[in-house]
């Protein structure tokens, strides 16, 4: 069974975002590790990168495919997890715990407003299935 | 879509099933790098039944097998395996297999994806007093790899597996189940392929796990990793209809002076003749993951492309295979590797990559 902590907000581009007053710390969901399965490397952007929304920030490689990592919201990488670069299976074994990613301090909350609520989340990977 | 006879087995043991070649297999149990070291440092249990078996049967099934196929299949004492390939006229690639040169029939083992088209084109090249049947229906295939292979499968065995050697197969019993044994393999780990009848192939499983209760299952996914880190070519990928076998580094397996010619000699010939252009080499990434089709450049210019890419769980490391033009296949020639529209540095590494493995 995949995982949806009811807590998070989620992306079509499978990520999850918990806001922390002006900073979303964000991974990739339960449903994104275990798709991409055995991650190898992961790749974080800069601190103090300026980012936009939908950009691409880093990139996730698995032993059978590699994923970009989006920004979820436009602003600055105050944060990255170092210890995912060093260890990328976390990401596997803890995606919303040890295996988040990269806090950025949130320049338009309202960018949030389409993020997808963990009802919502369940239903796209639903259809995916 | 077919199915093996140990696809209960995989459902049953959690494995993530995918299309391969038209055969519903498993790619993953556990995660291909806990199934990859798990061969390297124990042992695991692999079901190869997609791959096709083509018996040989009649007076000159040798000779025959010896037009077909480049290696040199008089050389073979009876109960000896080969590895071969067999080409079209032109030099290209048929198909890369084995030949086992058993008592009283040839049995060839060919790869899944190519099943239908070896059949045919046996067929077609049919000559001498010889009898060509399809048998990959009607074979169930393990492979059980790793340093203590032997171990396991003596305590299930008839017959003394430590004088089987490397490349030698025998027919024999495990308990009272009839089944073709050779000392082969795709990881470079010491180990074992089993040949069985489908109907008794998921009692063989069976009896491997019970001889060793801590053997894993092991997927498609440990298995590329598994070859590509000995550098073993994989057909469709580092070896096709238009590569030959001598760029591709396998003029080992082809016998250009033996008696009676073969089929494809011609084309070798003429190739050799103009010279090669290219060869097929290994190299090693400093960062990154190359894939299939990446392009490799050097002197900034292309000089290449990936034909096999992965993580390497045992050097922990991108590794690939691919074709370069000829005076930048020499180890330590340094290359690069597009990735996703960044070049990244590589060096060509003499094969194997993984150096400490067992097979013997």
């Amino acid at each position: 069974m995949v995982k949806i902590p009811n807590d998070l907000k989620f992306t079509r581009d499978h990520e999850w975002v918990r806001v922390e007053g002006n900073v979303a710390v964000v991974g990739i969901t339960d449903y994104a590790q275990s798709e991409l399965s055995d991650i190898v490397t992961v790749e974080l952007p800069e601190v103090g990168r300026r980012v936009k929304q939908g950009e691409s920030i880093g990139t996730i490689e698995a032993v059978k495919a590699v994923a970009d990592l989006y920004a979820v919201v436009s602003g600055e990488v105050i944060e990255v997890n170092k210890e995912v670069m060093k260890t990328p299976d976390v990401v596997n074994k803890d995606p919303y715990g040890q295996g988040w990613m990269v806090k950025i301090q949130i320049s338009d909350l309202s960018e949030l407003r389409d993020a997808l609520s963990p009802e919502d989340y369940e239903k796209l990977i639903g259809e995916k299935e | 879509m077919k199915k093996t006879p140990f696809y209960e087995k995989h459902i049953k043991a959690g494995g993530q099933i995918v299309d391969f070649a038209g055969f519903l297999m498993p790619i993953r149990f556990e995660g291909v790098i806990p199934e990859h070291l798990i061969v390297r440092k124990r042992v695991g249990l692999f079901d190869v039944s997609h791959m096709g078996e083509i018996e040989i049967r009649g007076k000159d099934r040798i000779k025959f097998t010896n037009w077909i196929t480049t290696n040199d299949v008089t050389r073979l004492k009876t109960n000896q395996v080969q590895y071969t390939t067999m080409l079209y006229p032109d030099g290209g690639i048929v198909d890369d297999l084995l030949v086992y040169n058993l008592p009283d029939r040839v049995f060839l083992v060919v790869n899944a994806a190519n099943i239908d088209k070896d059949y045919q084109w046996i067929q077609e090249n049919k000559r001498f007093d010889v009898a060509i049947r399809n048998l990959s229906d009607q074979t169930g295939q393990l492979a059980l790899q790793g340093p203590i292979a032997q171990e396991v499968i003596s305590k299930i065995c008839d017959d003394d597996l430590d004088q089987l050697r490397y490349y030698w197969a025998i027919e024999t019993k495990i308990r009272e189940i009839p089944v073709i044994i050779s000392r082969t393999g795709y990881t470079g780990e010491d180990g074992f392929e089993i040949y069985t009848k489908p109907e008794d192939g998921p009692e063989v499983w069976d009896l491997l796990f019970s001889a060793d209760p801590e053997l894993k299952p092991i997927g498609l996914g440990a298995r590329d990793t598994l070859r590509l880190e000995m550098k073993y070519c994989l057909y469709g990928n580092d070896i096709t209809k238009d590569t030959n076998p001598l760029e591709a580094g396998l003029g080992w397996v082809v016998a250009m002076e033996k008696e009676g010619g073969f089929i494809g000699r011609d084309g070798l010939t003429k190739i050799k003749e103009a010279g090669l252009r290219r060869r097929l080499i290994g190299f090693m990434m400093a960062e990154g993951i190359p894939r299939h089709n990446y392009e490799i450049f050097a002197d900034g210019r292309k000089i290449g492309f990936v034909t096999s890419g992965n993580y390497s769980p045992c050097l922990k490391k991108g590794i690939g295979m691919g074709y370069v033009e000829l005076g930048y296949h020499r180890s330590g020639t340094e290359i690069e590797v597009d990735i996703r529209g960044k070049r990244k540095p590589a060096v060509v590494i003499k094969p194997p990559f993984y150096k400490d493995f067992s097979h013997r």
